[in-house]
């Protein structure tokens, strides 16, 4: 057996102890034309915990978020190296269908982008493009359920053929992460989805994350130290790049292994 | 705090700035006379430029109304014993218009004039009297048995007498005429029905009209998908190099060439190499595509690239296809730019005269065209042509055909303006 492998099996004893591995990523390069935005990160993903990713502006952490439902396939100069799993399954592989995986790693972004339709338009989308429901009937259940698991239901129940862009900048937040639960993903991406919000909305999104966490694999990008503790039991720490420490929230907050790590953390830089 | 060397505390307070002091003063009365005259001078700006709007419409008013409307004289005619040799019997079956062909209803026509009017009674009418003559008879045969009279358009210089801008000879006969006769003048319902004729008394903008409408429906069947798709595929799809620079500045280089230029292509490619028919509104509208194509390329790049890319990313992190992120909505929030561009094109396609000139379409057609590959005009041409005539009836039919285009114009404005507050999306 080569190193590789062995440090491989290494690695997913380690997560396995920790939860069940569903996304792994190993050496991980991304190149933006000649310039190196991402290097050499190793990092799994597990089912069971929300992993946030900090650090500060420009360090990659989102770049990193993108590669792993493919979005960065749309940036013409964007370049990935390495490998990366979900499920045991090379999402970078020629077999991958770009358009089911981002159906199954579903994405949350900075600013919330709901469609300039309805709100009813806005989760049956999905479901409609995928042709997860047989019927109107179904197709009401879907657009109920995820609202409902998106905490918004009762907010908008009465107004469902109003345009999705009516909503306040929490609500619109809130029926994205309903527009992303609404396809089934198994993993969801969220890119800062509370950097554009009042911190009483940012409480609900946060509520909701705990919510969710178990139902779906939960990554999620931010700037906000205390959120990342809040919400998160495992923390990725980035800098210039590079993954700097990856472990335990709780370890990462008190006890962190790296200088950099703490410098950051304690308000030194960033 | 410490000041340097020779500076006191008290040095910088007095030269504190004086807000309210004369120099200030000035530069605020400076500045308000500034505001003033840039004010004044817009002012001046727009009302010179809607004088001549106001001067242009007038004067296009004042003299188009009148071409709508046409002077007729009651022409009593003694069929009975008038060298038609025609059977009221022949004209009620299938044969009645070849049997009127063969009748010499143009002459017949012209000896009732003199006998009613005089020696030179004929010249009193238009060239085109006779053919309502003709309509008498086809509508009720019967009046072949016996005298009838018969309402037909008078001469252009009687017409133009009849509305105040004849010869004083011509108004002494009007007068004439009309106590021995009949004179009327009412609505010229011929000029919206007939075509292009040699006599100004019985034109009409009806085959000019269709014409254009014939080839603006090429135009727009053939620029506007190829215009937005190509616009789509140059935002969504193309890589960004050399190759599509170099297509992204022909089309704007495209969009810049004189009319007459794409007037010469249309003339080497459709009629000299295609041999498709000369004067035709297929070939009309391809040639005005080919212009018309750069125009909606532009407007819908600049369209699409506004739409915000946060739609982009939110119908691509759900798993939509590049086709379905498109179609589904980058097109439809386009739409509303699209549309402006592709009207802006049109009209400027609508009022194209020169390259149209290149490829025939200035012959005079006096039918209107019955399809797509039929002889035809269209209206900016059909007003060139009349504005070239010599004679003086021309005139105010020039300014009828121009109210015509204007009307359109402002049709096509108006359905643009409706489509883009029909797809507009409020955010």
């Amino acid at each position: 057996m080569s190193t590789q492998t062995l440090e491989h099996l290494a690695a997913e004893q380690k997560a396995a102890s920790e939860g069940t591995l569903k996304m792994s990523a190993r050496d991980v390069n991304v190149f933006y034309g000649q310039k190196q935005a991402i290097n050499k990160v190793s990092i799994d993903v597990t089912q069971e915990n929300v992993t946030a990713f900090i650090g500060p502006s420009g360090c990659g952490k989102s770049t990193f978020l993108r590669t792993l439902n493919r979005m960065n396939d749309t940036v013409a100069s964007a370049r990935v190296e390495g490998r990366i799993m979900l499920d045991g399954e090379d999402i970078y592989a020629s077999s991958m269908d770009v358009v089911q995986l981002r159906a199954r790693v579903g994405m949350v972004f900075q600013k919330p982008n709901p469609f300039p339709k309805s709100i009813y338009e806005n989760v049956a989308y999905g479901p409609r493009i995928h042709g997860l429901a047989s019927g109107r009937v179904e197709m009401d259940q879907i657009v109920e359920k995820s609202l409902k698991r998106a905490g918004l239901w009762d907010e908008v129940k009465d107004r469902l053929s109003d345009s999705g862009t009516a909503l306040s900048g929490g609500q619109q937040q809130r029926l994205c992460i309903a527009r992303a639960i609404a396809v089934d993903p198994e993993v969801i991406l969220m890119d800062e989805p509370c950097s554009a919000l009042d911190p009483i909305a940012t409480a609900k999104i946060e509520e909701l994350i705990h919510e969710l966490r178990g139902r779906f694999a939960i990554v999620i990008v931010t700037h906000n130290m205390q959120q990342a503790a809040r919400v998160s039991q495992r923390t990725a720490f980035f800098h210039l790049g590079n993954l700097v420490e990856y472990g335990d929230t709780s370890e990462i907050f008190t006890n962190p292994r790296e200088v950099r790590t703490k410098d950051y953390i304690t308000g030194r830089y960033g | 705090m410490t000041l340097p060397s020779g500076l006191a505390a008290s040095d910088i307070a007095s030269r504190a700035t004086d807000w309210s002091g004369e120099t200030m003063q000035r530069r605020i009365r400076k500045r308000y006379a500034a505001e003033r005259r840039f004010r004044l001078i817009g002012l001046s700006a727009i009302l010179i430029s809607a004088g001549f709007l106001a001067f242009l419409l007038f004067t296009m008013l004042g003299n188009g109304v009148r071409g709508f409307s046409q002077t007729e004289i009651r022409l009593p005619i003694n069929f009975a014993s008038s060298s038609l040799m025609l059977d009221p019997a022949a004209l009620k079956g299938a044969g009645a218009d070849a049997a009127l062909a063969g009748a010499d209803i143009e002459g017949a026509t012209a000896a009732a004039a003199d006998a009613a009017f005089g020696e030179g009674g004929a010249r009193l009418l238009s060239d085109g009297a006779w053919l309502k003559v003709q309509d008498a008879i086809r509508s009720n045969p019967d009046i072949l048995k016996g005298r009838g009279e018969v309402w037909v358009p008078a001469s252009v210089e009687l017409d133009l007498a009849a509305k105040g801008s004849g010869s004083p000879e011509a108004e002494r006969t009007l007068a004439q005429l009309k106590t021995k006769a009949g004179v009327r003048t009412g609505f010229n319902a011929h000029f919206l029905s007939g075509s292009d004729a040699t006599d100004p008394t019985i034109v009409g903008i009806w085959g000019a009209l269709k014409g254009s409408l014939l080839t603006m429906g090429v135009t727009l069947l053939l620029a506007f998908p190829v215009g937005v798709l190509a616009a789509l595929y140059l935002e969504e799809y193309a890589p960004r190099n050399r190759w599509t620079d170099l297509i992204e500045v022909s089309i704007n280089n495209l969009a810049a060439v004189p009319s007459i230029i794409f007037g010469l292509l249309g003339l080497a490619v459709f009629l000299n190499f295609m041999h498709l028919p000369r004067s035709a509104p297929i070939v009309g509208g391809l040639t005005l595509a080919l212009m018309t194509m750069p125009v909606i390329v532009i407007a819908g790049r600049n369209a699409i690239k506004s739409v915000p890319p946060s739609i982009r990313d939110a119908a691509l992190g759900i798993g939509a296809s590049r086709v379905q992120m498109v179609f589904h909505h980058v097109l439809p929030l386009a739409l509303p730019g699209i549309l402006t561009g592709t009207i802006i094109g049109m009209a400027r396609a609508l009022g194209e005269t020169a390259p149209l000139l290149m490829i025939g379409m200035r012959a005079f057609i006096s039918a209107a065209p019955s399809g797509f590959t039929a002889p035809a005009t269209v209206l900016p041409v059909q007003v060139f042509l009349w504005s070239d005539e010599v004679s003086k009836g021309f005139v105010e039919k020039t300014s009828a055909a121009i109210i015509i285009l204007l009307i359109f114009l402002l049709a096509m404005n108006g359905l643009a303006i409706y489509l883009r507050n029909k797809f507009e999306i409020r955010w």
